[in-house]
């Protein structure tokens, strides 16, 4: 038999410049292709040109054929009738992807129409059904919604519906839940997944990472490039990988199951936080501002960060987490709760004293293209925290070199734009800039996440060296488990602007106590196909997305979603509801804390 | 209707107060009427002068604020704004004037923009072809060209049309023949021709800035992920290109519509001078030579509420055409 | 603080300017816009020169003549030379619209940082302020006033121009502002210790300073418009003085009989204004690294 596609030197150019490069590719009717890659390696553009939805700008030779038709070439009329019909394509991020103007509910059965002579209602009747397919709950009422009144998790699974609409034989899915938290990605995955049993459709799933890819494709292909570099079996791929790259793209990647080394001692406490709250008020009207609501933003979040160690504060989007971070580098009074940086209660400093304090908190944003000013060359940049400081010039010259030889940066170039380095030495550009005025505490908000993971390994690497070099202390933010057990020593974990639990690395991973963790833990996907199969049967799966932190809630946030609270008895279930769980220090904030082996 | 469109009512309400008593000091400081009549032929005694300002409220021996309290008393309580300086009612002038403005306004707006919306949305699909350079020339000479002076030349190519060929097909004083008598299609006939050349100066010069905009806005959407994802569920050409391009690349243009209308504003007070309209604008240029302090604050009224209702129609549009700031959930 | 000695940061990026100008030089019709530009300039400080007549002298032997050899560009109705007058008003009508420009773009960017920055009942006074100015029709005002600043001479005109061109460039810089704000590079700033107005002068300007100068060089075109159309309904430039405003409103009704009166001002001010807006567009798109056309 044939295969469904079938892809033969396929060479793509945009403006000139070579994206692809002789791609061949062979997807049977069913079969689950992963097509992994880092940024840049033409895997997304692969995906896009079996459409023809390459951008305006781009050439591309070779041969698509999809069950036998060529489409590369093919009018735009022929592409119409085969796209939504024959192949369908979720897209990466959901919110740029619908049209903001029109009803969710109306997108998809325009997708339902596109192909079938039927008339308005009877698609819309489809369309409420497919989205009931994919998990939305009330799907005639949330038909009529528009895009931005959907959730990033709700609006990937009305993608999918809207994928299915046609009955596709192939879907093209083009990172699927990289704009996702890891609990939601776990249940798209499973959404992805359903859809492609009910459809039976094979699926094109790009992505750049490996656990995702591990988890559902049958096949493996590693793109580097804009070449194909390896290709085979998922066992084959992970387990015996053939070419270097890929061999060093998997040793690269972090892993939850890490073995880890055993941490030195650490010293006395460098900041303390207790019961730290902020709220924002929600803002309506575009000249008259009125107040409609209040976000809690931050609403309990303990912290204890010591000399020379790494603590990690964890949670997805939304949580608190960022919020947290500024609040603590802002060096006012808090909202409420306590913070002391140093012994020092913020609130009650001088600015003499909060000048002084400056100099020994530094951050690290998480994307360096958008921390450094394009304008500015980055030995300016490196200095201008020295410069606050006073320092006089003869220091600053002396000092620029230094700092970009301990980053790993060549000297030579502090005279460059940012827009000059790739990611990876713009995140160094950044750490230069921080340790500048030689701080004792980096704040670091997710310094990795937007790096590919060989650039990512370079950069924690150099992060673990300056620690135990200078003896800094860290606050690491991440939503990247995989990375916290690679770098922290101590973790807290926040669920909607609270912490739910803390402790040692070690700990906290083996043995986690709170539902929330053990759901965070259980979602991480594994690079290994075998191991994450496995898990998979086992995953414990959270139900729906976190609920809105514009209310305050009675007892435990966590129960709505909790996999534990439906199994408790009634009496239980009532002090759940009406008891707000304390937190103690490295505890769980659970009325019933079950200890639960994840990994 | 939504509060928030309440409280800006509320907003708008207050600007308009600040800037009708701000043009009310403004010309009565500017202005000079008591030089208006001291600069009669024959020449008025003294006290005559004096009786006429007194009667207007103009009273220079008065200090300002009584005269703007008593102004402020009549025109913004009882909605009488005095008399101009020829006696006549200034309420009655602004009546008459306001449809003649208005109706060339109106005209040359609505026309404008549907056709610089359209040759916008059309120029950004065939971007770089030669339809597009053609229009985008054209749009920048209209761009780069005053009304008044689009007015003039417009003007002056018609009396050159009409020497010519000899006749006098197009009409380019007043708003109507004097002495047109008959039908109401002789009327509706004459009116149509008189209402050609000051029309086509606004609309033309509402089409060029617009097209302009909805072109930009247009070509950002047409790069958008949501246009590919509705080709990629299969939608034919004219359905992507309508239904998802052009209504998504609308909802900027709503911003421009506000602002749009001061510069139309200002264009027509122009148009209507060269055009011998007798409608605000005309009214406006001719009572500040003569240091009407009345009329010219009937006309800055006039102006301030047509640019703020304008404003506010753009909120109801903008609210209209974009979901997102309709409600939140 | 010997920090303030270093050159300001707007200097530095050559590799940028650079390409800006490679991006700038490679679009036609901007090119030629900037060409016809020097041109006119060249033209309105150079022409004056170049005849032995000068704006206002009167030859009495010369009424409405034609182009010709004397008088260039022909005479008017009282005998004066057109090629001379036309040189003055575009002279004139040059130098208004480049301070305009300059001022109301200071003062937009200025107020819209503030405004932006600082937010709270800063940014609520300077926004009714804008609007205040938005809701008075600026040309209602400018009429009304600009008779009396007469002693003031064409400066205070200038002023008066400016005091009404800067509100909507104001809004646009304020609401870059509020997302620059929010921007990492000025949150690390900020948690430097920078001071605010450190900040705007170093972090937030230079960021908006590609969109300040597409809009001074659209508001030259603004701004000449502007004085045109007050000085041709006589609320501009004075006469003896001349710009092209006041020579097209004498030569309008002369538009068919005796054409060179009005249509060599007429004619200079829309190319000048042509050349400026394209100018404004191909620097648009020089500076705007996502532009489609510019990338090539």
């Amino acid at each position: 038999m044939s295969p469904l596609l079938d892809i033969t030197s396929l060479d793509v150019d945009f403006g000139g410049e070579a994206a692809v490069r002789d791609v061949n590719l062979t997807l049977d009717r069913g079969e689950v292709l992963g097509l992994v890659g880092e940024s840049g390696s033409g895997k997304s553009v692969t995906a896009l040109s079996v459409l023809g939805l390459l951008p305006r700008n781009a050439t591309a030779r070779g041969s698509i054929r999809l069950d036998g038709t060529e489409l590369l070439g093919a009018g735009e009329r022929a592409l119409t009738r085969i796209r939504g019909d024959r192949a369908a394509m979720v897209f990466q991020d959901p919110l740029s992807a619908f049209t903001p103007v029109h009803r969710i509910g109306d997108q998809i059965a325009e997708a339902v129409r596109a192909h079938r002579d039927i008339g308005r209602e009877q698609a819309r009747t489809r369309a409420v059904e497919l989205l009931d397919l994919v998990g939305i709950p009330e799907p005639a009422l949330r038909a009529k919604a528009f895009p931005h009144e959907f959730s990033g998790g709700m609006r990937q699974r009305a993608m999918i519906a809207m994928a299915m609409a046609g009955e596709p034989d192939l879907i093209l899915a083009d990172e699927p839940t990289t704009a996702l938290d890891v609990t939601i990605q776990a249940q798209i995955l499973d959404v992805l997944r359903t859809a492609q049993r009910e459809t039976g459709a094979a699926v094109l799933l790009v992505s750049h990472d490996l656990g995702v890819i591990a988890g559902t494709a049958d096949r493996v292909a590693v793109m580097r490039d804009g070449r194909i570099v390896e290709q085979g079996t998922a066992a084959e791929v992970f387990h015996r990988p053939r070419e270097p790259y890929t061999r060093q793209l998997l040793a690269a990647v972090p892993r939850i199951d890490a073995p880890r080394e055993p941490r030195p001692p650490t010293g006395g406490t460098v900041l303390k936080v207790r019961g730290l709250t902020r709220t924002f008020p929600v803002l309506k009207g575009t000249v008259v501002k009125r107040r409609t609501g209040t976000v809690y933003a931050v609403d309990g979040v303990d912290l204890d960060v010591r000399r020379g160690e790494t603590l990690a504060l964890v949670g997805e989007s939304g949580s608190g987490k960022s919020t947290t971070l500024f609040e603590l580098l802002e060096l006012a009074a808090p909202e409420g709760g306590t913070v002391e940086l140093f012994g020092q209660r913020l609130g009650s400093l001088t600015p003499a004293e909060a000048k002084a304090l400056r100099r020994r908190v530094q951050i690290v944003f998480q994307d360096p293209m958008a921390s450094l000013d394009p304008r500015m060359p980055v030995g300016d940049i490196i200095a201008e925290p020295l410069r606050t400081q006073g320092a006089d010039r003869a220091a600053v010259a002396r000092r620029v070199p230094e700092l970009l030889t301990q980053v790993g940066l060549d000297p030579a170039h502090a005279d460059r734009f940012p827009h000059q380095f790739s990611g990876g030495q713009r995140q160094r550009v950044g750490i230069a800039r921080a340790l500048s005025v030689a701080p004792e505490l980096l704040v670091l908000d997710e310094p990795v996440s937007a790096l590919d993971v060989s650039v990512q390994a370079g950069v924690l690497d150099l992060l673990r060296r300056l620690k135990e070099e200078l003896g800094l202390a860290y606050l690491f933010v991440s939503h990247d488990l995989s990375v916290v057990r690679n770098i922290a020593d101590r973790v807290s974990v926040v669920y909607l602007g609270r912490t739910v639990e803390a402790g040692p690395v070690d700990e906290v991973f083996a043995r986690p106590r709170h539902p929330y963790t053990q759901a965070l833990l259980s979602a991480v996907p594994l690079p290994d196909p075998e191991r994450e199969r496995e898990r998979q049967r086992s995953r414990i799966l959270l139900a729906g997305d976190p609920p809105s932190p514009t209310r305050r809630y009675d007892g435990c946030r966590f129960r709505t979603r909790c996999p534990l609270y439906v199994q408790l008895t009634v009496d239980e279930q009532k002090r759940c509801a009406h008891d707000v769980p304390g937190f103690e220090q490295d505890g769980a904030a659970c009325h019933f804390p079950r200890a639960r082996t994840v990994l | 209707m939504p509060s928030y469109l309440v409280k800006r009512l509320g907003y708008h309400a207050v600007l308009l107060l600040a800037a009708v008593c701000l043009s009310y000091l403004l010309a009565s400081l500017a202005l000079d009427p008591r030089s208006y009549y001291e600069g009669r032929q024959p020449p008025l005694s003294p006290a005559a002068v004096d009786h006429h300002l007194t009667a207007l409220g103009l009273d220079d021996h008065q200090p300002l604020r009584e005269r703007f309290l008593h102004w402020a008393d009549r025109a913004l309580l009882h909605g009488d704004l005095g008399r101009t300086i020829d006696g006549t009612s200034v309420d009655a002038e602004f009546g008459r004037r306001i449809g003649v403005s208005l109706r060339l306004l109106l005209a040359g707006t609505v026309l404008g923009t549907v056709a610089g919306v359209l040759a916008g949305a059309w120029t950004a699909v065939r971007q770089y072809r030669f339809s597009d350079r053609a229009v985008t020339v054209i749009s920048f000479a209209l761009l780069s060209t005053p009304v008044f002076l689009l007015a003039i030349l417009l003007k002056t190519g018609a009396i050159w049309f009409n020497q010519t060929t000899g006749t006098d097909l197009i009409q380019f004083t007043g708003e109507k023949s004097p002495g047109v008598d008959g039908g109401f299609w002789t009327v509706l006939g004459d009116r149509a021709v008189h209402l050609l050349l000051p029309t086509l100066s606004v609309a033309l010069f509402a089409l060029a800035g617009y097209s302009r905009y909805q072109r930009s806005s247009m070509l950002d959407v047409l790069g958008s992920d949501y246009l590919r994802t509705a080709r990629a569920k299969g939608l034919g050409r004219r359905a992507v290109l309508l239904r998802h391009g052009l209504r998504t690349a609308l909802i900027p243009m709503s911003t421009y519509f506000s602002y749009g209308f001061l510069a139309l504003f200002t264009g027509a007070t122009f148009t209507e001078t060269i055009f011998g309209w007798h409608g605000m604008g005309e009214w406006f240029v001719n009572s500040i030579g003569k240091n009407d302090v009345n009329s010219v604050v009937a006309v800055n009224i006039f102006a301030a509420v047509t640019v703020l209702f304008s404003g506010f129609l753009a909120d109801l549009l903008h609210a209209a055409l974009d979901p997102r700031i309709r409600k939140t959930s | 603080m010997t920090t303030a000695t270093r050159p300001a940061p707007a200097a530095a990026p050559t590799g940028r300017s650079a390409l800006v100008l490679r991006r700038f030089l490679r679009n036609g019709s901007a090119l030629t816009g900037a060409v016809v530009l020097v041109l006119l300039f060249l033209l309105a400080f150079l022409g004056p020169y170049l005849t032995p007549w000068s704006y206002s002298h009167i030859d009495y032997g010369a009424l409405r003549s034609a182009p010709g050899p004397d008088h260039w560009w022909g005479t008017n109705r009282i005998g004066q030379d057109v090629f001379a007058q036309t040189v003055r008003g575009l002279q004139k009508s040059l130098i208004i619209g480049l301070l305009v420009a300059v001022l109301a773009t200071g003062l937009a960017s200025l107020v819209g940082a503030c405004a932006g920055y600082f937010g709270g009942w800063t940014d609520r006074l300077l926004m009714f302020c804008v609007d205040l100015l938005l809701v008075f029709p600026s040309f209602l005002v400018i009429a009304i006033v600009s008779p009396r600043l007469r002693s003031g001479g064409w400066f205070a005109f200038v002023a008066l121009l400016t005091v009404f061109a800067w509100m909507i460039t104001a809004r646009v810089v304020r609401s870059m502002t509020l997302s620059l704000k929010e921007r990492e590079f000025v949150r690390a700033a900020r948690y430097m210790g920078v001071g605010p107005f450190r900040i705007i002068w170093r972090h937030v300007l230079p960021n908006v300073a590609s969109f300040l100068v597409i809009d001074a060089t659209i508001q030259v075109g603004g701004a000449v418009m502007s004085e045109t159309a007050l000085s041709y309904f006589g609320f501009g430039v004075q006469p003896p003085d001349v710009s092209l405003g006041t020579l097209i409103a004498s030569g309008t009704g002369a538009a068919i009989t005796y054409p060179w009166m009005f249509f060599f001002a007429a004619g200079l001010l829309v190319v000048f204004v042509l050349a400026v807006n394209l100018v404004g567009d191909g620097l648009r798109d020089a500076l705007d690294p996502t532009a489609e056309g510019a990338a090539r």
